[in-house]
């Protein structure tokens, strides 16, 4: 029986690590080094205007990134208002904003 | 004509004519690149009354420098000295050679008038002008020595920082600053000779002798006319541009122009408008409380003139418009830092058709509400506003109450043009369908955004105007309670939308009002706005602790605010009431 929460279960991935580029996840942290200080917690996913609208997990986003999965986050990060309250709430002090807009600069050009 | 010629005048006439043909060719080429709007509104406005007022204030700023003698008299006499004091020794000048009883009068006769003209008829006149040529000459020469004074100790005319200029201005402003002093030992040299001097030239003259007079006084007027000629080749490729350009820019803001969202034509005119006088430097607050050196405004519209701006220093800038309440020319800074941010491909379209099915309200009869994103992280509020709303019986439609939609400053800040414009359609869209009467919002952001970017078929209001007029019409009745409190001005809404006068009105009606040290115009950054992407945290919180010690001037209970960010970062890791004005009248409500 299906009942509807309101969300759902990320599909489960398998990524080898081996052969991930990390290229762009060092080139990211060179521009905006606060971007290791993240400690994932999904407060900015939490508060995220765009993800009332529309499945938008900057949470997921970052650990995708991350991994070196980079398939299609482009599309995914141009959902973003730029609004900045995920800024205001992380509780690290990250500043979301540059992150979220270097990661699509980074992305977008090869 | 052989009797008023020598050649040294052939450097200054040849660097006249270069001046003028690079000025006009310079103010032609940015007309072209006037943007179709531009264009028309200077061609629908050239003939008309606009220019009598524009006259006024192109006198007032170009050559009485009135703005800069309110940020501090001696700079503004520095200025005025050097403006005021060469423009009249040119007029000055004119009218006596027109006036000497020469056959024929060369427009370079005003300029070296003493070495050619010895002897007139009426010693009475000519007396009469070498003594107000003399003292004009002085009065420049006395701004000369405090532009030297200022290069040594620039407190002297109330200013900490100054602008670090490159090579070429550094170049052309010592040609400047040789002119005078070479001409004041030009026309000593010529009174020691011919008597033809006033009471300055005279006893200075008459320090020399004659042989030292007679041997130096040709080369002397060389090297003035030398200084002339190379100040007037450098003028339009250096700071010195915005002399003209400051009269031209006046004329144009009276025609109605203005900053478009792009660069254009007009924005080539305001970059050379800015004289890298440096005002906008002490009151940064990336300067005063962070003592990043290079990011200024008057760094950043001299490096966009030149062509060579990096994105780190056009994205550092919280966009807090103080250096634009500074400026004494006023460029539209905040603007042409915005259209520099343009972040051409990555600025796509269609990226937010996921809002495309969201329905608007039907809310005839109502006023809107727009809380805008920050709101909701201060939930306290939207919920003041609606306790207000029912207090004064008025019918409300909360346009965000569970999903924003961002009103897309935030994107327009960074350069994201079309996005920006994507979400401002929307909204635009949801606002006229819904019928709404007026809308009120709670962000200053938001509000700057409806009312500057948006072209709303209905009023915008700041949540404090809509306040201060129910508790004018006697809508909502207030108690005054005890507190002292301080008015913290959002950058947004007092420099933004100039609304200094609403929210004291209301606190004045609710609590003890304090003043700050430095309010409106001058008020302090709390550093959270969201200009600046590049700062991070614990530098955002040394802005916030400057602009949280002004407010402490007086020792207030309590800090008020009107803006949802400002009162999030008063909130941040700090220990101290702070509310929002809707807060602190919702609490003092007389309930009927």
């Amino acid at each position: 029986m299906a009942i509807s929460f309101g969300f759902t279960i990320s599909q489960t991935r398998v990524v080898n690590m081996d052969n991930c580029d990390f290229g762009k996840l060092h080139q990211l942290e060179r521009i905006t080094p606060s971007f290791k200080k993240c400690m994932n917690c999904g407060a900015c996913t939490a508060t995220c205007s765009a993800q009332q609208f529309v499945s938008f997990n900057i949470r997921k986003v970052k650990s995708l990134y991350t991994m070196g999965q980079l398939g299609g986050l482009d599309k995914e990060l141009a959902k973003c208002m730029l609004c900045g309250k995920c800024t205001l709430v992380c509780p690290r002090g990250l500043n979301l904003r540059p992150i979220i807009m270097n990661m699509r600069k980074l992305l977008t050009t090869k | 004509m052989s009797q008023y010629f020598s050649p040294f005048v052939l450097p200054f006439c040849a660097a006249v004519l270069v001046l003028l043909g690079i000025c006009i060719w310079k103010y032609v080429r940015w007309y072209k690149h006037f943007d179709r709007l531009q264009k028309a509104i200077f061609l629908k406005n050239l003939i008309s009354w606009k220019f009598i007022p524009a006259l006024w204030e192109a006198f007032r700023e170009g050559i009485l420098h009135v703005r800069i003698s309110r940020k501090n008299l001696v700079l503004g006499y520095m200025h005025r000295s050097i403006a005021l004091g060469w423009f009249l020794l040119i007029v000055v000048g004119a009218i006596e050679s027109h006036m000497a009883p020469t056959e024929s009068h060369p427009f370079w006769m005003g300029i070296f008038f003493r070495y050619f003209v010895h002897d007139t008829p009426s010693p009475g006149i000519s007396m009469f002008f070498a003594n107000l040529m003399d003292f004009l000459l002085l009065y420049v020469l006395s701004g000369i020595t405090l532009a030297y004074l200022k290069k040594v100790y620039s407190r002297i005319v109330g200013m900490k920082k100054v602008t670090k200029h490159v090579i070429f201005d550094q170049f052309a402003k010592f040609s400047l600053w040789a002119i005078f002093p070479l001409r004041l030992l030009s026309e000593s040299l010529s009174a020691n000779l011919y008597h033809n001097g006033g009471f300055l030239t005279q006893s200075v003259g008459d320090l020399f002798s004659s042989s030292f007079a007679s041997t130096f006084e040709l080369l002397s007027w060389t090297c003035y006319s030398f200084s002339l000629a190379i100040f007037f080749v450098a003028l339009p490729f250096s700071r010195y541009m915005h002399i003209f350009t400051e009269i031209v820019l006046i004329f144009f803001r009276h025609l109605g122009l203005k900053e478009r969202t792009a660069k254009t034509g007009f924005t080539m005119y305001e970059l050379s408008a800015c004289s890298r006088c440096g005002i906008c430097i002490d009151n940064c607050p990336l300067n005063k409380q962070l003592a990043i050196p290079n990011v200024q405004s008057v760094y950043f519209l001299r490096d966009l003139r030149y062509k060579r701006v990096k994105p780190e220093i056009a994205d550092n800038c919280l966009l807090c418009a103080r250096c634009s309440s500074d400026c004494p020319v006023n460029i539209d800074l905040m603007s042409i830092r915005q259209q520099a941010r343009h972040k051409q491909e990555l600025d796509t379209q269609h990226n937010y058709q996921y809002l495309d099915n969201i329905q608007p309200f039907n809310a005839i009869g109502r006023v809107g509400y727009f809380a805008g994103c920050m709101s909701h992280l201060t939930p306290a509020i939207p919920e003041a506003m609606v306790a207000i709303f029912e207090a004064a019986g008025q019918k409300y439609w909360y346009m965000d109450e569970d999903k924003t939609i961002c009103c897309g400053r935030p994107l327009m800040q960074q350069g994201y043009l079309n996005q920006a414009g994507e979400l401002r359609r929307k909204n635009i869209e949801m606002i006229k369908k819904s019928k709404i009467q007026f809308l009120i919002t709670s962000c200053p952001i938001c509000y700057q955004s409806f009312k500057k970017e948006y072209k709303l078929p209905v009023p915008v209001i700041h949540h404090t105007e809509y306040i201060a007029g129910l508790l004018q019409s006697g809508k909502i009745k207030v108690r005054k309670d005890d507190l002292k409190t301080v008015y913290h001005d959002p950058c947004e809404l007092g420099r933004g939308c100039n609304i200094y006068k609403e929210p004291r009105q209301i606190l004045k009606k609710t609590t003890q009002l304090v003043k700050a040290k430095s309010e409106k115009e001058d008020s302090l950054c709390c550093g959270y706005n969201l200009g600046n992407t590049l700062i991070n945290n614990e530098q955002q919180k040394k802005i916030r602790d400057a602009a949280f010690k002004n407010l402490m001037h007086k020792k207030p209970d309590v800090i008020a605010t009107a803006c949802p960010m400002c009162k999030k970062a008063f909130k941040h890791s700090m220990d101290f009431p702070i509310r929002d004005i809707a807060e602190i009248v919702k609490d003092n409500l007389i309930k009927k």
